[in-house]
């Protein structure tokens, strides 16, 4: 008899279980069925693009307004169409692939080296109290300084030489950094802290599998912006250190300014351009790639 | 300072050891002239396999409580033991997903801690996501899931932990009626086929009287035992049943009093 009844009760039970299992299961049809995009990749290529075109071709206009205009002479104000013309014959020369390969490997060595020191020195200062009170306050410091204001110390250090340029890169570069990794841990929600402490994550692998990846979108955009003042202080330094030969994209600017070759000097600055346009759309793309893995990135592109 | 009654006692009774024992647990928050005591000489025994609600109103201890079991803070007097070699399993209100890891990623984390191999914790994975209904959401992210679903997903990786003890603070309070009645059933099933010794704490008195073998009501600064009920309706319970509403209005009745006592 009360094994009968104890029957009943299981068979009871599992038809509840199913039930529960179909009910939750329309639930979270319903219950996503409103989340799904529904625009093809090419249309939403042309979404993004075409803000940036009109915007391209709005400043082309009014630079050749202002040439049309005569305010300045030709052969100090070239307009776009002679500009693109030396474009296109530069990029058939050596010289402008050189420059690029020269200030391309500076700024690539003395990013890595900021890249590195940034890394190592955030989080140190982020989890340890006495570095914290000691540095802390120091790289936010380090970051307000023009990069600039260090050349005169470092020609003075260096003299006009290469390890000028990347004293003056790494020091650019590497508060930035390591300003994003401090941010980043202290931006951590405490939460997940706690559900991974919870979970089993101590010490190391706390840092390993919860402190580092809810770090890693701050830690991206603190590299994005060291990667701006690495450019800026390299260009800052190629334009100052000319005397190592006249191949970089810094030198190459001088150089047309003191041969009043405006063609030359404007297609170069497109060239400098493009170059940091290039970078920051990878940083772009990372970042994005990050939101949308995290769900911040709702608002569509 | 224990009370001489359970001083006297062995602690080999007749009946099996508590899965969580609670002996004279003083808990006071900050020093001096600013503390605050928050448990006071509080002794609860649970028994392996069952299911207790702690209902209170606000101020009355209880995720202090729970976070004392969990180990995550100390008690100030008084001894806590946990049976099994594994510490308690704590739920918490938000399902507190890493939102840079798929769901897999986050109900799988707790056995690669544990350095479980890779194609056992597949296996593992599979089967914690099957016991919640969302085999088929692996390889989702957590933002891409309705509330109700990452509770789920949290409530799988809890149980990755393997604790025979799970502690949940007020898991269910931020969802609608009608997913926290669902996951109320889907935590009666996997407590009853893990046998798992569960805490449960809630300020809802009709999900304590659905789920609970036993409600404990804390009494508010301090938090003490006040009022126990064991819950003698048959399971399956549905929380809209009247067995299940008399007995909630019973400690609804207890819980007006205590509060009240803070009024006059």
């Amino acid at each position: 008899m009360a094994n009968d009844v104890a029957g009943l009760r299981t068979v009871a039970g599992l038809a509840r279980d199913a039930g529960a299992g179909t009910a939750l299961s329309g639930l979270d049809a319903l219950e996503l069925a409103a989340r799904q995009h529904d625009r093809s990749r090419p249309a939403r290529l042309w979404a993004s693009a075409w803000p940036k075109l009109a915007a391209l071709a709005l400043v082309v206009g009014v630079w050749q307004a202002f040439v049309s205009a005569r305010v300045k002479p030709d052969y100090v104000l070239p307009g776009p169409l002679a500009v693109g013309a030396e474009l296109c014959d530069q990029l058939h020369r050596q010289q402008l692939w050189q420059g690029v390969a020269l200030t391309g490997r500076r700024a690539l060595v003395g990013y890595a080296v900021a890249v590195t020191v940034g890394l190592l020195l955030g989080p140190a200062v982020a989890r340890v109290r006495v570095l914290r009170a000691a540095l802390g306050s120091m790289i936010t410091s380090l970051q307000t300084m023009p990069s600039i204001a260090w050349f005169p110390l470092a020609i003075l250090l260096f003299q006009l030489n290469e390890k000028a340029i990347f004293f003056v890169v790494v020091l650019g570069a590497a508060p930035s950094i390591a300003n994003g990794v401090i941010s980043g841990v202290d931006y951590i929600p405490p939460l997940l802290l706690r559900a991974g402490r919870n979970v089993g994550a101590h010490g190391v692998s706390l840092y390993r599998y919860v402190i580092a990846p809810a770090a890693l979108p701050a830690i991206v955009a603190g590299l994005k912006q060291g990667w701006a003042f690495a450019w800026r202080s390299l260009m800052a330094g190629e334009l100052l250190v000319t005397s190592l030969g006249h191949t970089s994209l810094g030198a190459q600017l001088t150089y047309a300014r003191e041969t009043r070759d405006a063609e030359w000097l404007l297609s170069t600055m497109i060239v400098i351009l493009m170059l940091g346009l290039v970078v920051d759309g990878v940083f772009g793309a990372a970042d994005r790639a990050i939101r949308s893995r995290w769900g911040v990135a709702d608002q569509p592109h | 300072m224990s009370s001489p009654g359970s001083a006297a006692v062995p602690e080999s009774g007749a009946t099996a050891p508590a899965a969580v024992a609670l002996d004279g647990v003083t808990k006071v928050h900050g020093r001096g002239s600013a503390a605050v005591l928050a448990l006071d000489n509080l002794t609860l025994d649970v028994p392996p396999g069952e299911f207790v609600c702690l209902v209170g109103a606000s101020g009355c201890g209880k995720s202090t409580l729970l976070s004392l079991v969990a180990g995550l803070d100390k008690p100030t007097s008084g001894r806590i033991a946990v049976a099994g070699d594994r510490p308690p399993a704590l739920m918490f209100q938000e399902p507190a997903l890493f939102p840079w890891s798929t769901v897999a990623g986050n109900v799988g984390l707790p056995l690669r801690l544990r350095g479980i191999r890779r194609a056992e914790r597949r296996v593992r994975v599979a089967e914690l996501l099957a016991a919640v209904h969302l085999a088929e959401f692996a390889k989702r992210r957590p933002h891409e899931l309705s509330g109700g679903m990452r509770h789920r997903v949290a409530l799988a990786r809890t149980l990755g932990l393997d604790s025979p003890v799970l502690l949940m603070d007020e898991p269910f309070g931020a969802l609608d009626a009608m997913t926290r009645d669902l996951l109320h059933d889907e935590l009666e099933r996997l407590w009853q086929r893990r046998g798992l010794t569960v805490l449960f704490v809630t300020h809802n008195v009709r999900e304590a009287a659905r789920l609970g073998d036993r409600i404990v009501l804390l009494s508010s600064r301090p938090g003490r035992v006040s009022y126990e009920t064991r819950v003698t309706v048959p399971r399956p319970r549905r929380i809209d049943s009247p067995q299940v509403a008399e007995v909630a209005a019973r400690v609804t009745d207890r819980l007006r009093a205590e509060v009240g006592r803070h009024g006059q």
